[in-house]
């Protein structure tokens, strides 16, 4: 049983809670208190179905306006994996949510009003995914119900799409024909779309092989915090606490650190005091190296091969989530993972439509929710990958150092 | 001035463990790194600990991120007077046995110092109350951050919380200010006098933790296995009978085989009846169970729609 983290992405209008509701009710994950405070809730609705988007909606204001404001998360099972979903609001104001969402996601479900095909929205979520690099996408045409569950349809819709995800080089996409209100091919099999052959959404969401997201080829150690007991045995010893981002380690083999270059070879590697012959991403574990060498919270242990770039100029797509606008020349804390440096923001490219993809180079600041091709400076040298090649160290956020607020997310190019 | 990543994951075979590699490996992994991200952000962290489930898998978490050092926190119990002596014990036991230090501050002086009204009524609880004991606590110590064992999925309002959740100087959440976050970056950076509620199991479920108190063998108080105990029944609900409720000469007290599901104080946690002896038994009673853990079980919950996030913005964990 693995784990799979996704995204679903679509306005109410689009019945993503709906969609969401579905997948917890049909695949048994509300319990009968949770039922009853649904059925509660819904009795004040004219219509007097249960309202499942009701189980998504956490916050009093949200229940009020019948919105949502911010990424929830929602947890269900199956006997083949785990799932996270990260229920992200679709209007256009909470791009920055939905950029939180994506994220750490393995897979984004895109929700078509089959009734209106694809839109400007479909296109801003898609260009998102396609920022933040999502391996997979499921494109749920959603309303089938409301078309007749019409094979023309869906696959005018699907044809529409492709164009969409070939121009932003959306990799592994599947299409479905769904009904979240009643239930066809979201759980269990549509009864009344013979002409669909493919799986049901949750079928699909259990075997979409994700083993392959993780990268082993390129490791990366971050370190977190130095262990050092102090202990009259343990009187030496010296354990850097981190997460293998990506990539193997193992006992013996010559490691570098960076940015300094200094280089040693482990020694040990561990987790809760009890040694392995290997680590892999993700695991959290403790290397011992062999020399007595400098090393703090932030730097990047890597082997000999398949080295990361170290500089001070980072080229980068920037996704600005503060009400403050961001501006040339100003100044924010950088980090990546545990590295966290002073930056500055030397130029401003263009600003991307994220309706359009069209770049506008006549830009001189970025707003709420505006995503941006910028240079940063850093004021020492980072060890990154580019975003589309190693998601997991390539991704940076800005934090203003008078609010402490985390302001900006970074895609490195 | 990229380095090429070629695609060459085909000359690497992964060993056996890395496709043995599960979904609790996944949330181990993760909740080890978020541990020790407070440990590198923060001056002087806390582990509040309640002496339930969560916080001892939280424990033996931090035992997995630090060991064969020390914690970097000392364990923080915010006593309301009206725990189970199990817990106590147990509490008492656990961090002798792993040589960790443990501050325990009582909501009973809060009340006489502060001269705090206490909540009158059948099940009173100190649950409000014991908000004020943690702030003082936290106050008291400097704390900036504090570990605690909330979980996602126990309840709508912690569904939309952060893993570093950022608190004003008076302990209060603002849902409509959460700072993004993004990949695994926390950004744990705040101003004097506030502070950060860090959850590194936010997102286990209640069985991820019982699968996960199974495998890594993780020893737990009596209470949370099937005992005789007399009880109260009040609306479908089992209290202990305990001198921290009142008890109506209406009432029926009845001795029946329960466990708890969650622990918290006695006047606010219900428990269920249970023959499970073993975690195997409890494993397969939650499987079947068609009640969610909040639901069944505490009491403190069921006051509004909006009890918890309430109870969160006021500075509650």
């Amino acid at each position: 049983m693995d784990l799979l983290r996704f995204i679903t992405a679509g306005s109410v209008d689009d019945g993503k809670s709906t969609l969401i509701g579905r997948l917890l009710y049909d695949s048994k994950s509300i319990l009968i208190d949770q039922m009853e405070a649904l059925e509660k809730q819904s009795r004040n609705k004219e219509d007097g179905g249960i309202d499942l988007a009701l189980l998504t909606d956490g916050l009093r204001a949200e229940r009020e306006q019948g919105i949502t404001i911010d990424v929830a998360y929602k947890y269900f099972s199956t006997p083949k994996r785990k799932f996270i979903i990260a229920d992200a609001p679709g209007h256009i104001q909470y791009t920055r949510n939905m950029v939180t969402g994506a994220s750490n996601a393995n897979l984004i479900v895109i929700l078509i009003d089959a009734r209106l095909g694809v839109v400007e929205q479909t296109r801003r979520h898609s260009i998102i995914a396609s920022l933040l690099n999502i391996p997979h996408v499921v494109v749920a045409v959603n309303k089938m119900d409301l078309v007749q569950y019409s094979q023309d349809v869906f696959n005018n819709i699907a044809i529409d799409y492709a164009e969409i995800a070939n121009s932003l080089g959306l990799k592994d996409v599947s299409y479905l024909p769904i009904s979240a209100l009643k239930g066809d091919n979201i759980v269990d099999k549509s009864t009344v779309m013979p002409w669909y052959e493919g799986s049901t959404l949750l079928e699909h969401l259990e075997n979409v092989e994700i083993a392959k997201d993780i990268n082993l080829t390129h490791p990366r150690f971050s370190v977190q915090y130095v262990i050092r007991p102090q202990t009259e045995e343990l009187h030496d010893y010296r354990g850097y606490a981190g997460k293998i981002i990506s990539g193997v380690y193992k006992k013996g083999e010559q490691i570098t650190v960076l940015p300094s270059g200094l280089k040693s070879s482990i020694k040990s590697i561990e987790i809760g005091g009890k040694e392995l012959a290997e680590a892999h991403a993700p695991q959290s574990v403790v290397l011992q190296l062999e020399d007595d060498i400098d090393i703090s919270r932030g730097d990047i242990i890597v082997t000999n091969n398949q080295l990361p770039t170290i500089s001070q100029e980072l080229e980068v797509l920037l996704c600005w989530m503060d009400n403050k606008p961001l501006t040339k020349g100003s100044k924010y804390l950088l980090q990546i993972n545990s590295r966290t440096v002073k930056s500055v923001i030397k130029d401003i490219e263009y600003k991307l439509d994220v309706n359009t993809l069209e770049k506008n180079f006549e830009t001189k600041e970025a707003g709420l929710n505006d995503i941006i091709k910028a240079t940063i400076k850093t004021a020492s040298p980072m060890p990154y990958d580019s975003y589309s090649a190693l998601r997991v160290n390539g991704g940076a956020i800005l934090i203003d150092e008078t609010s402490n607020v985390t302001v900006g997310a970074c895609m490195i190019q | 001035m990229n380095i090429e990543l070629t695609d060459d994951k085909a000359s690497f075979s992964p060993s056996v463990a890395v496709e043995n590699f599960d979904y609790l490996d996944h949330l181990e992994a993760e909740a080890i790194h978020i541990f020790r991200e407070v440990a590198g952000q923060f001056e002087r962290p806390a582990l509040l600990f309640s002496g339930g489930k969560d916080s001892i898998t939280l424990v033996y978490l931090a035992l997995k991120a630090f060991r064969p050092g020390k914690f970097p926190f000392p364990l923080v119990h915010i006593d309301t007077g009206h725990n189970f002596p199990e817990a106590l014990a147990f509490r008492d036991k656990l961090a002798n046995d792993i040589g960790e230090k443990l501050i325990v501050r009582n909501v009973e002086d809060t009340i006489k110092a502060k001269k705090l009204t206490e909540p009158k009524g059948k099940f009173a609880s100190r649950n409000q109350l014991q908000t004020y004991t943690l702030l003082d606590t936290i106050e008291e110590f400097e704390f900036d951050a504090c570990i605690g064992g909330a979980r996602r999925d126990e309840e709508k309002a912690r569904a939309k919380e952060r893993i570093f959740s950022v608190r004003d100087e008076f302990g209060q959440w603002d849902p409509k200010l959460q700072r993004p976050e993004l990949w695994n970056t926390y950004n744990g950076k705040i101003h004097k006098g506030e502070n950060v509620r860090v959850f590194p199991i936010s997102n286990w479920t209640e069985l991820d933790v019982w699968n996960y108190i199974r495998r890594e063998n993780i020893p737990l108080p009596s209470i949370y296995f099937s005992h005789e105990r007399e009880v109260l029944e009040h609306e479908g609900q089992l209290i202990a009978a305990s001198s921290f409720i009142r008890i109506d000469p209406t009432d029926t007290i009845v001795k029946k085989n329960v466990r708890y599901r969650t622990v918290g104080d006695m006047t606010c946690t219900a428990a269920v009846e249970s023959i499970a002896t073993g975690i195997d038994d409890i494993i397969r009673e939650i499987t079947a169970t068609k009640t969610s853990e909040r639901g069944e079980t505490r009491i403190d919950d069921r006051v509004s729609e909006a009890a918890m996030e309430d109870r969160k913005k006021n500075g509650y964990f």
